[in-house]
């Protein structure tokens, strides 16, 4: 069968409960009316308050396919604009961060736009007289997105002028947020470096499903991990001997299947979910000496100890985030065509405490997520290859059925055996929501 | 025994040929026991600890890494990639009684089924005087183009 995929409205029917057609990964129609609807509709990471400290300093990404610019407008004000000169189109900035002093200017004509976008000044600008041209959007200046929320620290935006509230959209997701940021006795994050950069030939779901694809290590991580254990086992070190630090962090993928169930998967509605609820393979990381203490003098023991109980592995943010609370990390899954998606990893520093927590984070990075990473090797392999192998007509629906209940209800929060495929069928559920949200919300548009 | 310029220049050559012809049980015996390869993320960057690198890889994980290419279930080795190095003489930078740094430019090519990447590198080399035999203590190798998006990088520059 084939779809002709003209709207959102039949967009949906691509998503079945049990199953979705291959063409939400394969469809360039498609994945322009996620740009268009799901992209715009939903709250999309941008990036950390620190990567901009200081007024005047940007930070050029993308929220789905539309370039934008974080910028630090005042001391406690961060701005989310349109990376398009309103003039002839012209980006105002290249490079992905830099410091742009007073204003922004752009190199074609010389426009130029205060740092919350506003127009400041034209060239020549009696030439405009009587054209009308402060009447259209143009001539107001840079164009910003509909809403920016910081969350602690955490910048979110909403290019929709009118949509869900920041809160709703989150609810009690926000959970991971909080414990990867209370974990710091100071509750600060800092960025630290570049992110990894890491290209894809494959569509952006598929990695964002990945993150809580738990039937997957084992199998695909074997000749990483179960190598790993191997070698290990024939150094035959004495007890209590230190362990290399791959031993670490690659091995605890080999877990077997009990070890994943057990560890259980949480799903919140639009979207969102983790896995981790009761362990995870962040559990067993050694402490860090001096990091105890300085939780318990901010937090009281009590508490400082629930924080870092916390294990939750995988945290996904839909669209297009996973953040590991247990180690600071982000990654975002920038989606740049149907078959196209650049990851960025990014790790945090606990302001406060040790620097030894920074040096674990920075090698999770490199050893998992890095373009170098023998892990990272295998999942891109997967990708790709199912990328490649949906092409194949008569057979054109992907299962994700696995523990599917019959009154699956994603506006609830669930709690689930940890190989469930429930959350990749919430993120499909919350797909259909924004796909069509401003069409439900306010009548179409066209 | 005393070291010439010339060995150490055909020691950084005879390194890169193993790597193209996939010796690596040689090729690790080149290292000492506690050495490090570093591929940096950040251009110029001076910390491999405390921030993200591309690989900062002690001997355990080099092993890996050469033991799982081979692997049954290697799957992103099925089929193989290959490499090819094209170095330029390399600058011999400090020649110390048993301590030695070289400075090598190369071009690296990568290959698997219809693709192939081209990295420009500058490596650096901390060489050590064992037992009369040169071994590797710390590899540096710096990517022109670091801050690029790049798809797997598999084999070892
Ligand atoms: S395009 Fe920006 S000023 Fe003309
Ligand atoms: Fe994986």
């Amino acid at each position: 069968m084939g779809f002709h995929v003209g709207n959102p409205k039949t967009a949906v029917d691509l998503v079945q409960a049990h199953q979705v057609h291959r063409d939400v990964y394969i469809s360039p129609e498609v994945y322009a009316l996620e740009m268009k609807h799901v992209f715009a509709n939903a709250w999309v990471f941008v990036g950390h308050e620190s990567q901009t400290p200081n007024k005047g300093d940007y930070l050029a990404t993308q929220i789905g396919n539309q370039p934008v610019i974080q910028v630090r407008h005042k001391a406690d004000d961060i701005h989310v604009l349109l990376n398009r000169c309103p003039h002839k189109g012209t980006k105002i900035v290249i490079d992905r961060q830099g410091n742009t002093g007073k204003f922004f200017r752009c190199p074609y004509h010389a426009w130029s736009f205060k740092t919350d976008g506003c127009l400041l000044a034209i060239p020549l600008k009696k030439g405009y007289e009587g054209t009308g041209l402060e009447k259209t959007p143009n001539g107001k200046g840079m164009k910003a997105v509909g809403a920016v929320k910081n969350y602690r620290g955490f910048i979110f935006a909403r290019l929709a002028e009118e949509g869900i509230s920041f809160e709703e959209f989150f609810g009690d997701s926000l959970s991971s947020l909080d414990n990867m940021v209370d974990r710091s006795p100071e509750g600060r994050l800092e960025v630290v470096g570049p992110p990894l950069r890491y290209m894809h030939h494959c569509n952006w779901k598929m990695l964002v499903e990945n993150q809580t694809d738990t039937c997957h290590p084992m199998v695909a991580h074997e000749s990483s991990a179960g190598t790993a254990v191997k070698l290990y086992e024939e150094m035959d070190l004495p007890e209590g001997a230190p362990k290399p630090a791959a031993m670490q962090i690659i091995a605890p993928f080999m877990s077997p299947y009990e070890f994943f169930e057990g560890m259980g998967i949480r799903t919140w509605p639009n979207g969102h979910g983790h896995t981790g609820v009761h362990h995870s393979i962040h559990s067993d990381y050694s402490a860090i000496p001096g990091y105890f203490d300085a939780m318990v003098e901010t937090y009281g023991e009590e508490k400082a100890k629930a924080i870092l109980d916390e294990n939750r592995h995988n945290t996904v943010y839909f669209p297009n985030i996973m953040i590991k609370g247990p180690i600071q990390q982000l990654r975002t899954f920038i989606p740049l065509a149907a078959d196209k998606t650049i990851v960025e990893s990014y790790i945090y520093r606990l302001v406060g405490a040790p620097d030894e927590l920074t040096a674990r984070t920075a090698m999770y990075n490199r050893m998992i997520n890095a373009p170098t990473s023998i892990v990272g090797h295998d999942d891109l392999e997967m990708y790709e290859r199912a990328q490649e192998g949906l092409h194949v007509n008569g057979l054109e629906w992907v299962n994700i059925s696995r523990l599917l209940e019959d009154d699956e209800n994603h506006d609830e929060e669930a709690v689930m055996n940890g190989t469930t495929e429930r959350q990749m069928r919430n993120q499909f559920d919350a797909w259909c929501k924004f796909m069509t949200y401003d069409l439900d919300q306010q009548g179409p548009k066209e | 025994m005393s070291v010439s310029k010339d060995h150490i220049i055909d020691f950084i050559y005879e390194e890169a040929r193993m790597l193209d012809e996939g010796r690596y049980d040689e090729w690790l015996a080149l290292w000492l026991p506690d050495g490090h390869y570093w591929m940096p993320l950040d251009y110029k960057q001076s910390d491999p600890i405390n921030e993200t690198s591309l690989l900062y890889e002690d001997m355990f994980m080099l092993k890996l890494r050469v033991e799982r290419l081979n692997g049954a279930r290697t799957f992103s080795q099925k089929p193989k990639s290959r490499c090819h190095h094209v170095i330029q003489r390399p600058f011999v930078d400090e020649m110390n009684d048993t301590t030695f740094v070289t400075n090598t430019s190369m071009h690296y090519v990568e290959t698997r089924l219809d693709e192939q990447q081209l990295l420009a590198l500058t490596a650096r080399h901390d060489l050590t005087l064992v037992d009369g035999t040169l071994r590797i203590a710390i590899k540096r190798v710096d990517i022109l183009n670091c801050d690029a998006a790049f798809r797997n990088i598999q084999l070892l520059p």
